[in-house]
């Protein structure tokens, strides 16, 4: 049973109806009430506004890390640590044979929980700087093997606390951004839910960038940037709606943009509502960006990177 | 408080009202002292009497770093507000506002000078425009700094001072971080220093890219220099900041600097630095 969305409530009722039709035995309205529902599912989702995209990348049920990779890789082994403090659990990274290429992958990304317990083990996905020191390790130990690198992204930002900072947040996620640019081996980030800003980018500079059709990718939350642009808006106004409006936070932006390659489709009414469809929808479109990166020379991968990076916003 | 304290408070208060552009008296942030502007700015605009380290733009620290003659590089093109962005003003408002009060095109300016007698090319963030904010502007003008160094085979500093990306440049501001970190790379591979000067404050994706990844990392006293801004993680934690949290010092305490250095001492410090790192320099 899918947990409805706010703005879900008419396609909520619509199903209602259909299973109170259903219960009185009339399976014809049941049938009718399902189609309308549908075809209001269909037509919500056709055009979702940036905020309501935002809801949905943030919904429970969508597909995370260890749901996504159990998919994508078979054999996943993790890898632990970042040599240095600790175990940082809010992005998870490890090594397997990629599912009908049968090449090893390294998988690299932050893992929100799906539950109370799992939430607070994996920090809701908030990542310290082990987590991105441990990235930065994987993405070197890639390198050493001629292993191609994938990583999922989906987190609300780096963990904002005195910890973090006292070992180096920032520098964690700078260092991170630094090897994957350097990483002679392909890699492809995958903005699976909400990419939101340093916490993203720091698993996220690669040579494809790809973005599921309804995940939102942005330089700060919508709520962060509402609170800091609209300080003076009334109480009840929901500024965070116009500032994921006004920052361009979908995919369709993105991929305008130039700061994403590829818009990977979601299932009707998004990938919560059918997270194996989307899953291989994801996997699907990872096969075909892998594919000419293979043919590539470490030397033309990193070359053809950097010249990505150093190339996007010139010619808006 | 002293009858020459009272007077010149009095003083600038009066001069403050009628709006008066060359204020006589210069009023520390820190301690509240006034002290003559020309000694203030004779000071490299440090407090003689408390040490505060007041913020200073491109100008200004050009002056004090550079030997003498230095030559400003062209402020790179840019798309102007790429995402046609409005909160509550326009972001080419907010643009037109901070070039009026700043008279600079952008909040980063880049100058190739001697400092000692060597040949360097500096960067420097400045605060007052748009709160040091990083978008493509100063992303272009990071990156002309790059390839300003790698044609002159000079060293690259870069003072920084931002509150953070540029919000209103949305996404592409956050892709300044690996913009500006390939950059960093080129210089690597080129075998010429680039040196972090972190100055107040510097803080968000500023910090978590090119503030960070210096050869070496210095800063000025009690800078205020971190990764999340205090508000969110006092919100995120609800306890009270530890004492000195985020501040230069702390920094240093915690491996993230290689020296706290005083803005006297700044200009040396540098020409010694690039002077050893270049000695035995292999050039790519
Ligand atoms: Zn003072």
């Amino acid at each position: 049973m899918s947990q409805y969305l706010d703005f879900e409530k008419p396609i909520a009722q619509i199903a209602q109806r259909a299973a109170d039709y259903r219960a009185a035995g009339d399976e014809a309205g049941a049938r009718h009430a399902e189609g309308a529902a549908r075809r209001l599912l269909a037509e919500t989702y056709a055009r979702l506004t940036p905020w309501q995209k935002t809801m949905v990348a943030r919904h429970p049920q969508r597909p995370h890390f260890t749901d996504t990779v159990k998919a994508l890789v078979a054999d996943f082994m993790p890898l632990a640590g970042d040599r240095a403090y600790g175990e940082d659990e809010a992005i998870i990274g490890g090594i397997g044979t990629l599912r009908g290429q049968n090449i090893p992958v390294v998988v690299i990304g932050h893992e929100k929980g799906s539950d109370t317990a799992s939430r607070v083990k994996h920090n809701f996905g908030m990542g310290r700087p082990e987590g991105y020191r441990k990235a930065a390790r994987l993405v070197e130990l890639a390198g050493r093997f001629n292993v191609p690198v994938i990583t999922l992204a989906d987190s609300a930002g780096a963990y904002p606390g005195v910890d973090g900072e006292a070992r180096g947040q920032a520098e964690a996620i700078a260092r991170a951004t630094a090897a994957f640019l350097a990483a002679p081996v392909p890699i492809i980030a995958a903005i699976t839910g909400e990419g939101m800003s340093g916490g993203a980018i720091g698993i996220a500079a690669a040579d494809r960038v790809i973005m599921f059709e309804h995940a939102v990718y942005a330089v700060i939350s919508p709520e962060g940037c509402a609170s800091i642009l609209w300080r003076t808006a009334e109480k009840g106004q929901n500024r965070a709606a116009d500032a994921a409006e006004a920052m361009k936070v979908t995919a369709a932006d993105c991929k305008a943009l130039g700061v994403i390659d590829t818009i990977v489709p979601e299932p009707l009414g998004g990938a919560h509502r059918d997270p194996q469809a989307a899953i291989a929808s994801l996997a699907m479109a990872i096969a075909a960006e892998l594919q000419p990166l293979l043919a590539k020379s470490p030397q033309q991968l990193i070359r053809d990177r950097r010249a990505k990076y150093l190339a996007m916003g010139r010619t808006l | 408080m002293s009858w020459i304290t009272r007077t010149r408070q009095q003083l600038t208060g009066f001069l403050a009202r009628r709006d008066t552009p060359d204020n006589l008296w210069t009023k520390c942030k820190n301690c509240g002292a006034m002290v003559y502007t020309k000694e203030w700015e004779d000071n490299a605009s440090v407090c003689p009497r408390c040490d505060h380290h007041d913020r200073i733009g491109p100008k200004a620290r050009f002056a004090q770093l550079f030997d003498g003659d230095y030559r400003v590089l062209p402020a790179a093109k840019v798309a102007e507000d790429p995402l046609k962005f409005k909160d509550q003003k326009k972001y080419t408002d907010r643009l037109k506002a901070a070039r009026a009060a700043t008279g600079e095109p952008e909040a980063m300016m880049v100058a190739d000078g001697q400092i000692m007698g060597r040949r360097a090319i500096v960067g420097v963030q400045d605060f007052a425009f748009m709160g040091g904010s990083m978008g493509m502007g100063v992303g272009e003008a990071f990156l002309a700094g790059v390839d300003a160094a790698l044609a002159a085979s000079a060293p690259y500093i870069v003072f920084t001072a931002a509150g953070g990306a540029r919000m209103q440049e949305g996404i592409l501001s956050l892709m300044q971080m690996p913009r500006t970190t390939v950059g960093i790379q080129q210089l690597h591979d080129a075998g010429l220093p680039y040196i972090v000067v972190l100055t107040d404050p510097t803080t968000g994706g500023v910090t978590a890219s090119y503030a960070m990844l210096g050869d070496v990392q210095i800063a000025e006293p009690n800078a205020l220099i971190g990764f999340a801004g205090q508000r969110v993680i006092e919100q995120t934690i609800r306890e009270k900041l530890p004492e000195g949290f985020q501040r230069a010092e702390y920094l240093l305490e915690h491996g993230m600097l290689d020296m706290v250095v005083h803005r006297r001492d700044l200009k040396d410090t540098l020409g010694r630095l690039i002077g050893l790192l270049m000695a035995r320099r292999i050039a790519a």
